[in-house]
Order: structure tokens, then C-alpha cells, then sequence
């Protein structure tokens, strides 16, 4: 039952995020991407981290609504010729995703060992809220502070850049 | 598991999807009633005694109307647009308590749903979502109105929805769990959290209502603006959906209101019915409870739509970012203080 699943959501997640990266319309790209998210949500429902998948949904999916809007209002919908890269771009960005999957290859390897070891054994419901939220304020005070500084710095960022100049303007 | 549980709550699902949608189709007639009542009309009387059938015939009406699409390169997501928003405001309601439990047939049956651990959560999760209905119905619609509309509708709902997410978080602070079932359990008594959140309580009573698309905030439907909003190019039962999606909506998020602030299913005296008359007379009285704070909800809705003018757009942007947060900000700050005081 399970399995059965795992492989119509497996299928969904990939075939939508192939469609996102295809389809030349960017709002429909939008929209396959909010589905490729959903079925991402459905994976974590079923590892049994129903906190996980519902962050995700809010976050994930609520933010493309942000991205539709901006694809919306920033771009020229009627132009549908497609912008040519040159070369050397296509190669470093096709060279920087391959590391980025290595890394994020890398991570999640490891990632599951130290689950084995350390959660597992201790019986603890560690999908639970409490459980969490005491991990990532004990145990991982320090990178979870550093995140919300950095989220924190990125927003006053971008509200600087949108602030008009008084005195040019 | 066993097959018990899963008609059970197969039951419960059908029963609460039956009176989601009763509901939805009176609160039309009872918008008009309201409207003409407080107009000084008198408002649909034709269709049956005092005009009981209204809803049927509306409903009747709309299924018989010409199904027509416009001149759109997306008829696909034209048609997913009154979809999605149709089935975003009955999903909502899978993870609330309607009551505490009954006891039938030698077991407890829990009157919900599903009880999930972070049913708070699955709330926001679904409001978040809630608008792309809207959103790419209007774009879809190729009509520049149902996008300007749609627009209005997607930076209205950012807007308030970071206002009614920190309003619940000091809410959070207090119940110390994400289960609804659990928070209407801790209001037992009068014990409701309205009087411990009462800022709480306007921030996110307010920001319902623009959520759910009303008056003073429906500017995603500005008749003088903007013709009839996203739904200006669709007929039928498709723009039935879009209505019928508002009502339905309008209900969930009442009942949200009252399990969250005003008590839930608690009543005063609730245990000492539980005693005296048993749990399931009791729970029943519950049930009832809950559907008359709902109901007085959906009234004050009504009452504030044929009140109140519509807010203008800058008007309505101030308000969300420049009051509600700072606001709901002040509120969190205020009961952190004092539950750290208190322990």
C-alpha cells in the first residue's frame, strides 16, 4: 500500500518538475512547480513528519503564489521568444548544478547515519512538535539562530534595494 | 485497521461534507434575508414558505444556464480555477472537532475528523494555498479585470495572512500544542481563550475576513472597478463554484473562530451535564453549541457586509502591514512576558 504510494507520488514529483523546467508559458511553469511541491509534501506525510510536510506546503507552496505574482507583473507575457545564453553559461551552470547534487547527495547520506545512530535507539517520538522544537533550540541553537539572522538580513536587504532614493528620484 | 474506525469516520466525513454544504446553500438565502432586513425590504419570499426554496432554485437555476468558456489558450486551468477553490474550503475542515466524543454501540466515537498533531498547522497550510484558486482562475480567464482582481486577491491574502499567523503563534504560547482537538479540550469550563487573547482574537478575526474574500475587504470582486472581479467571465455553475466556495469558506473559518477563541464545543455546566444526563446528551447540547457561535459568526459577517463600505486599496495594504503586524507583534511580545511571569 504504501509502496504503491510512494511510487505515484515518486512519479508526480519528478514528472511535474520535469514539465516546470519545460514548459515554456512561466506561469504554467509556476504551477507545475506548486504540484512538484504538494507531492514533495505527500513524501514527508509519509515518513510520518507531519510537521515537516505542513511547513513545506505553507512555505513552499504559499511562496509561489509571490512568484506567479512577480512573473505576473515584472514580465512581458506576449513575447514568448525565449532568451539565448551564451555557451560558456549553459557549461558553468550545468558544472555548478552537478556539484550542488553531489553536496546535497553528500548531506543526505550522511544525514541518515547519524538518524540511525542517535534518534533511533532512544525510542523518543522525534516527529513530534516538542521533540523538535527542543532539538533546534537546545542542540542546534547556534545554526538555527544563524538561518533566521541570515533570513532576517536577506529581508531588510530587499527592502533596502526597493526603497526609492529620495533625493535622485 | 480495523474496518470499524473506517466507517466511522467515513460517517463523520460525509456527514460533516452534508453540513458544509447545507450550510453554504442557506447562508445565501440568509445573506439576502439579512441584507433585506437591514435595507428595509423584504426580501426573497417566492420560492416556497417565506422563500425556504430560494437556495434550490438558485441552485437549479445555475446547473441550466449555457456553460460558456471565453476565447482563452487555457481552458484547462480556466476550469481549475472554481476547482480549486471549491475544494481548498471543504478541505479545511478535515481536522476540526465538532464535538468530544459519543458513545455509541458499546465505543467512543471522537466527533473529528482526523486528529492530527499539528492541526494548527494543516489550517494555515490549506489558507495559504487557498487563494490560487482565485489567482490562476483569473489569469486563466484572459480578461484584464479577472487579473487585476486576481492581483488584488494574491497580495491581499500575503498580506493579512502574516498577521493571522503571528496573531496565533502568542495563541501558541498558551496552548502549548497544535492539536485542535486538544485546545478546544483546555477551554473546557469558561475557561475560553478569547479572554486571555483578546487582541489575539481581533487580529485574527479581522484578518478572516480577508481571507475569505468579504466585505470590507472583498476588493478582489469590486463590482464599480472592476465588473465582477475574477469571476466576470465565467457562468454557470463554474461561477456557482466560485460563490458557493466563498459561503463555504465563510463557514470553515467561523468555525475556526469559535473552536480557537470562543470555546469550541464547551458550554458552562458542560461537565455537570456529562454527569447527570451522560456524555452523549451532553456532547449533543455541545454540537449544538458550537453551531450557534458558528452561526453567530456568519452573521456578524453578514451584518459588517451590508454595513460597512469597502476599504480603498491603500487603505486596505496600510491596515494589513501597518497596524495588524506591529499589533499582533506587540501582542506575542506582551504574552511571552507575562507566561514567563507566571511560571
Amino acid at each position: 500500500m504504501i509502496e504503491i504510494l510512494f511510487y505515484i507520488l515518486s512519479t508526480l514529483t519528478i514528472g511535474s518538475a520535469v514539465l516546470t523546467i519545460l514548459s515554456k508559458n512561466p506561469i504554467h511553469s509556476a504551477i507545475w512547480l506548486v504540484v512538484s511541491f504538494f507531492s514533495i509534501a505527500g513524501h514527508y506525510i509519509l515518513l510520518n513528519a507531519q510537521f515537516l510536510g505542513m511547513v513545506h506546503i505553507m512555505v513552499y507552496s504559499g511562496a509561489i503564489m509571490i512568484l506567479m505574482l512577480f512573473t505576473i507583473m515584472l514580465m512581458n507575457l506576449n513575447v514568448t521568444n525565449e532568451i539565448q545564453k551564451p555557451f560558456v553559461t549553459k557549461i558553468v551552470a550545468t558544472i555548478s548544478f552537478c556539484l550542488v547534487g553531489v553536496l546535497l547527495l553528500s548531506i543526505a547520506m550522511r544525514a541518515n547515519q547519524s538518524f540511525e545512530l542517535n534518534y533511533a535507539q532512544t525510542g523518543e517520538d522525534f516527529q513530534s512538535v516538542h521533540v523538535l522544537g527542543k532539538i533546534l533550540l537546545d542542540e542546534y541553537v547556534v545554526p538555527f539562530e544563524m538561518v533566521a539572522i541570515l533570513l532576517l538580513l536577506s529581508m531588510i536587504g530587499a527592502v533596502l534595494i526597493s526603497k526609492k532614493d529620495k533625493k535622485v528620484a | 485497521m480495523d474496518n470499524t474506525i473506517l466507517i466511522e469516520k467515513s460517517v463523520i466525513i460525509l456527514v460533516v461534507f452534508a453540513i458544509t454544504m447545507l450550510m453554504a446553500m442557506y447562508m445565501t438565502l440568509a445573506e439576502r434575508k439579512i441584507a433585506a432586513w437591514i435595507q428595509d425590504r423584504i426580501g426573497p419570499n417566492r420560492a416556497g414558505k417565506g422563500g425556504i426554496l430560494q437556495p434550490l432554485a438558485d441552485g437549479l437555476k445555475l446547473f441550466a444556464k449555457e456553460e460558456y468558456a471565453p476565447d482563452t489558450p487555457n481552458k484547462f486551468l480556466f476550469v481549475l480555477g472554481p476547482t480549486i477553490s471549491m475544494t481548498i474550503a471543504l478541505i479545511t475542515s478535515a481536522v476540526l472537532p465538532w464535538g468530544d466524543k459519543l458513545h455509541l454501540f458499546g465505543r467512543d466515537i471522537i466527533l473529528q475528523s482526523a486528529d492530527i498533531n499539528v492541526g494548527l498547522l494543516y489550517i494555515f497550510a490549506v489558507l495559504s494555498v487557498s487563494v490560487y484558486g482565485i489567482m490562476i482562475g483569473g489569469w486563466a480567464s484572459n480578461n484584464k479585470y479577472s487579473l487585476m482582481s486576481a492581483m488584488r486577491a494574491a497580495s491581499q491574502m500575503i498580506s493579512y495572512e502574516i498577521a493571522m499567523g503571528l496573531s496565533i503563534i502568542a495563541l501558541l504560547l498558551m496552548t502549548q500544542t497544535l492539536s485542535l482537538r486538544e485546545i478546544a479540550l483546555q477551554q473546557n469550563g469558561m475557561n475560553w481563550n478569547i479572554f486571555y487573547q483578546p487582541l489575539g482574537f481581533l487580529i485574527f478575526w479581522i484578518c478572516s475576513f480577508a481571507e475569505t474574500n468579504r466585505n470590507p475587504f472583498d476588493l478582489a470582486e469590486c463590482e464599480q472597478e472592476l465588473i465582477g472581479g475574477y469571476h466576470t467571465e465565467y457562468s454557470s455553475m463554474r461561477m456557482g463554484f466560485f460563490l458557493f466556495a466563498e459561503y463555504a469558506s465563510m463557514f470553515v473559518s467561523s468555525a475556526i473562530l469559535s473552536i480557537l477563541y470562543l470555546g469550541a464545543y464547551n458550554y458552562p455546566g458542560m461537565d455537570w451535564a456529562v454527569e447527570n444526563w451522560g456524555v452523549n446528551i451532553a456532547n449533543v447540547i455541545g454540537m449544538l453549541v458550537l453551531f450557534i457561535k458558528i452561526c453567530f459568526f456568519i452573521f456578524v459577517y453578514m451584518w459588517v457586509r451590508w454595513t460597512l463600505p469597502r476599504f480603498r486599496y491603500d487603505q486596505l495594504m496600510n491596515l494589513g502591514w501597518k497596524k495588524l503586524i506591529p499589533l499582533a507583534l506587540f501582542n506575542i511580545l506582551v504574552t511571552a512576558v507575562v507566561i514567563l511571569l507566571l511560571k
